[in-house]
């Protein structure tokens, strides 16, 4: 991240091009068949040379490749460079790698989320590398008056059969002047020499030696500190206050009141907002600021039902959130008098109304969680500086394409006053796809006049959340006399939303299927978290399949491989969004890896669970021990198909993260509310894992093929729920149904 | 506000600060060294870890007052380049996600091997477990201490 006070990106292209010498050649990632016609010439500040937006050789031959999309610990600072290098084919120790700009136009989307960095950038930016070489190759063909087609390159050198060669940086401001090819050739992924090929993190120096690389650790000169007091419940809102005594603390610039949007604001997907109009205190210092904080004397009041106005792909539709202030039981109560209800049909295959008449045995069970906060390590925080005619904002966002048509709205600023930073993210976890806080440090920013850095305390960040939703869902088994499965029926709901993937396994596989949904509005802010339908539905069905495959007399792996079989062989149904052959992959692989079934693991207690969500597929073996009269998972045995993998030890410190997180999250993680108030808000009252409850190992296995990449962030985290819940029940005798699973357990 | 003489870093520093100002904010915002982490506000995470006589202490609930003539350390003070055996492990253990904890991990686990060079992983876990990290690299974390114990 680079610390800088407002250049104006269009403007420093500006001024680049008079500086003269060089060119620079642009184009956009998203409309590769336009790249050639898209073809600008620009003049750049002499010592690099852009042979494509993101890909910069000095003469003295290093390589620069900005990366678009910003990090929130998925690697992407090295994977996504370590693919434009490998087409490129130059030397990965002259690579130095930067967080590029944000730029709608050029170069789309900019988003990190949905699994989706290294998927969707792996063609556009192994072009871009293949281009630039192809253009070094010609720069070098015409200066030696010879046929590219007899230049050959290896790490950054050129070379002719004649014998002569030349280092990329000796041809870079001669290719720089040449069209960019209209067709390149991908290498095969055989001819790999850095993709599949471990990087070490590009920016660990950086982590270990404390550098200011967080969006916490963004300043300028001048900057001033900001918080704000939020309404104490959902469902509340700002009825009066007395700010005398908070401005009269050492450091407090102002004390007032701010609304988010104005009325009739209309709301993208994205522009969650949990309350709308807040309290915000300014000072000097963060200390200085919080201790004022404590003296502002407010009154609050019920909210009641509010409208908003929201803009999707439908057009424009209005939406009435409740006033309700909720209570968690009440919640989980009204949950199950939902599920009684009659429901969306969302499939229904064969005739699953006669298979559960004729069953001879139906297994039916409900499974729940509850509302799970983000608690990322960095604090929700965002820096801006709002002028007359222009606007910084700076920090951790996964989603700054999505800010830019709301900030344009908010500030009466045209695109191009608006410049976007993205700072190196302290997690995300779908979180920071929410730009809330960022309008309301721009909100901030434009009452003071000032540059101001609004921060969250861990307090706000837990209590004013986006949080994964509060879901349901029965499943409910149909077997006949031989103990095949005949039907089979799924119907979820949630706080607001219904988990329920409809074309996802089984379905597919049973002859007779039905999956229903429906949704409970609310007040309380929900959002991304690592799949949040995923991760809850991978607890739930994966547990249900296990009781399935007990009432069945199968091997649990066994049953799912002769499911998967007939959905592999003689689908039912049309538009099954799995491909059974990598989900049986996967399971393949689990079982020879974790030594399923051998006779030297019976005497372990252990739980299996694999899932297909996003494009990928993951599944996991726990074994599980007391420990301390406590269940504990020990070792863990993990395949994944991904696709390609582009960077493998960081791809297996992902699933070893996400091994662990899905530990912690299905045995402690919940937000629970009283009268709209949570009831956690630091990490003393929501508990996380830690380092003593982490497995001893887990093994992670790839499976090995040329599928380009599929994407990992999300994938290997829902299926450790169900396999923790299913090695519960190998260790205590028990079947867990309700998250967080320890909880339940201190229960009974 | 009152004026205090801290050793930072083997540096003395002045700072004018309120006397309850936790070093946390005192190193942030005060002396612009923003390698020690804010998470959480009272020392139920790590993330603000530094050392006082080269013990781990959490910064973020340790008054400015209270400090007196002990030394502090924090990440940047630990080596000059990043060449302190449990960084250097840790970059070979490429143990950082997104990276928010690691310096609080990096000055905790430092500050175990100063008191213990060569820990079991009992005593590792026992000592580490007031830094959470969020996206679950722990046993990466145990590994790379492990390593730099044997240095």
């Amino acid at each position: 991240m680079k610390i800088q006070k407002n250049i104006d990106r269009r403007s420093f292209l500006k001024s680049s091009a008079l500086a003269g010498g060089g060119m620079m050649l642009s184009f956009s990632w998203f409309s590769e068949a336009k790249a050639a016609e898209k073809v600008e010439a620009l003049n750049l500040a002499d010592q690099w040379s852009e042979l494509a937006a993101y890909i910069k050789i000095t003469p003295d031959n290093v390589v620069k490749i900005l990366v678009p999309n910003p990090e929130f610990g998925q690697n992407v600072m090295t994977s996504l460079p370590m693919m434009v290098a490998e087409e490129l084919d130059v030397d990965w120790k002259d690579v130095v790698v930067e967080m590029g700009t944000h730029d709608n136009v050029k170069y789309g989307p900019q988003f990190t989320g949905g699994s989706n960095s290294v998927r969707m950038y792996w063609k556009p930016l192994r072009n871009a590398g293949a281009a630039a070489r192809q253009m070094l190759i010609e720069a070098a063909a015409q200066t030696w008056g010879v046929s590219a087609t007899e230049i050959t390159t290896k790490a950054g050198v050129l070379s002719h059969s004649s014998g002569k060669t030349a280092k990329y940086g000796e041809m870079a401001a001669k290719a720089a002047t040449l069209t960019v090819p209209k067709e390149v050739r991908l290498k095969a992924p055989k001819d790999f020499s850095i993709v599949r090929n471990s990087k070490k993190n590009t920016e660990g120096l950086k982590v270990v030696t404390g550098k200011p690389l967080f969006g916490m650790d963004y300043r300028v000169d001048g900057m001033l500190i900001a918080m704000i007091q939020h309404p104490p419940a959902f469902g509340m809102k700002l009825k009066s206050f007395d700010a005398t005594a908070a401005k009269k603390m050492p450091g407090i610039k102002d004390v007032f009141s701010f609304k988010l949007y104005d009325d009739g604001f209309e709301q993208a997907g994205f522009d969650t907002r949990t309350f709308n109009e807040m309290i915000a205190i300014v000072g000097n210092s963060t200390w200085e600021v919080m201790n004022a904080r404590k003296k502002i004397n407010a009154q609050w009041e019920a909210a009641g039902d509010l409208k908003e106005t929201m803009m999707g792909r439908g057009g424009k539709t209005e939406k009435i959130v409740p006033g309700r202030l909720e209570t968690t039981s009440l919640q989980f109560e009204l949950m199950a008098e939902y599920a009684k209800k009659p429901a969306q049909q969302l499939r229904k295959d064969g005739d699953p109304e006669a298979a559960f008449k004729n069953a001879a045995q139906i297994i039916e069970r409900t499974y729940n969680a509850p509302f799970l906060a983000h608690n990322t390590m960095e604090p929700m925080n965002f820096f801006a500086h709002v002028e007359a005619d222009k606007a910084l904002v700076a920090g951790p966002i996964q989603a700054p394409g999505w800010m830019e048509p709301t900030l344009i709205k908010l500030l009466n600023l045209p695109a191009d006053k608006i410049e976007i930073q993205m700072t190196r993210m302290g997690g995300g976890f779908g979180r920071r796809a929410y730009a809330q806080y960022a309008y309301e440090a721009a909100r901030i920013s434009q009452k003071m006049k000032a540059p101001i850095h609004l921060i969250y305390t861990r307090e706000d960040d837990m209590t004013y959340g986006i949080y994964r939703p509060m879901y349901t869902a029965t499943y409910r088994a149909a077997l006949d006399v031989n103990k095949n499965l005949i039907g089979f029926h799924v119907i979820g709901g949630g706080i607001p939303e219904n988990p329920v993937h409809a074309n996802r396994f089984p379905a597919g596989a049973v002859d007779n299927y039905l999956a229903e949904g429906w949704e409970i509005p609310s007040n309380i802010t929900i959002g991304a978290f690592r799949a949040p339908r995923s991760n809850f539905n991978a607890a739930a069905e994966q547990s249900f399949l296990d009781e399935v495959a007990e009432a069945m007399g199968k091997d649990p792996i066994q049953m799912r491989l002769d499911l998967l079989k007939r959905a592999k062989e003689n689908p039912v149904g049309k538009n099954n969004d799995y491909d059974a052959s990598r989900y049986i992959g996967v399971l393949e692989l689990l079982k020879e890896k974790s030594g399923w079934g051998k006779p030297e693991n019976a005497g372990k207690k252990r739980g299996v669970a694999a899932y297909f969500c996003h494009a990928s597929y993951a599944g996991h073996v726990v074994d599980m021990v007391m420990r301390d009269g406590q269940p504990y998972v020990e070792s863990v045995t993990s395949a994944v198909d991904c696709g390609v993998v582009v960077n493998p030890d960081a791809a297996r410190n992902m699933v070893q993260g996400a091994v662990v997180d899905g530990i912690g999250q299905s045995f402690y993680g919940a937000l629970t509310h009283k009268d709209g108030v949570p009831e956690q808000n630091n990490f003393h009252n929501y508990r996380m894992i830690r380092h003593n409850e982490a497995p001893k190992k887990i093994d992670v296995h790839f499976v090995e093929n040329d599928i380009d990449p599929t994407g990992l962030g999300e994938p290997p985290f829902p299926p450790v729920f169900g396999a923790v819940a299913n090695a519960l029940f190998k260790t205590t005798g028990k079947r867990y149904y309700n998250q967080p699973f320890m909880s339940e357990q201190s229960k009974s | 506000m009152a004026k205090y003489s801290l050793k930072i870093n083997g540096k003395t520093q002045q700072v004018d600060v309120d006397p309850s100002t936790p070093i946390l904010w005192v190193l942030r915002d005060h002396l612009n060294m923003p390698g020690t982490k804010f998470g959480c506000g009272m020392a139920m995470c790590g993330a603000c870890t530094v050392h006082l006589d080269g013990n781990a202490v959490r910064s973020c609930s340790l008054p400015v007052s209270a400090v007196g003539k002990s030394a502090i350390t924090t990440i940047e003070g630990l080596s000059a380049n990043g060449t302190h055996p449990v960084q250097k492990a840790w970059l070979e253990h490429d143990v950082a996600q997104c990276g928010y904890c690691q310096s609080g991990q990096i000055m905790s686990a430092s500050a175990l091997l100063k008191s213990n060079p060569n820990p079991t992983d009992e005593e590792i876990d026992a000592y580490m477990s007031g830094n959470i990290c969020r996206c679950g690299t722990y046993l990466r974390i145990k590994e790379a201490i492990k390593a730099a114990a044997k240095k």
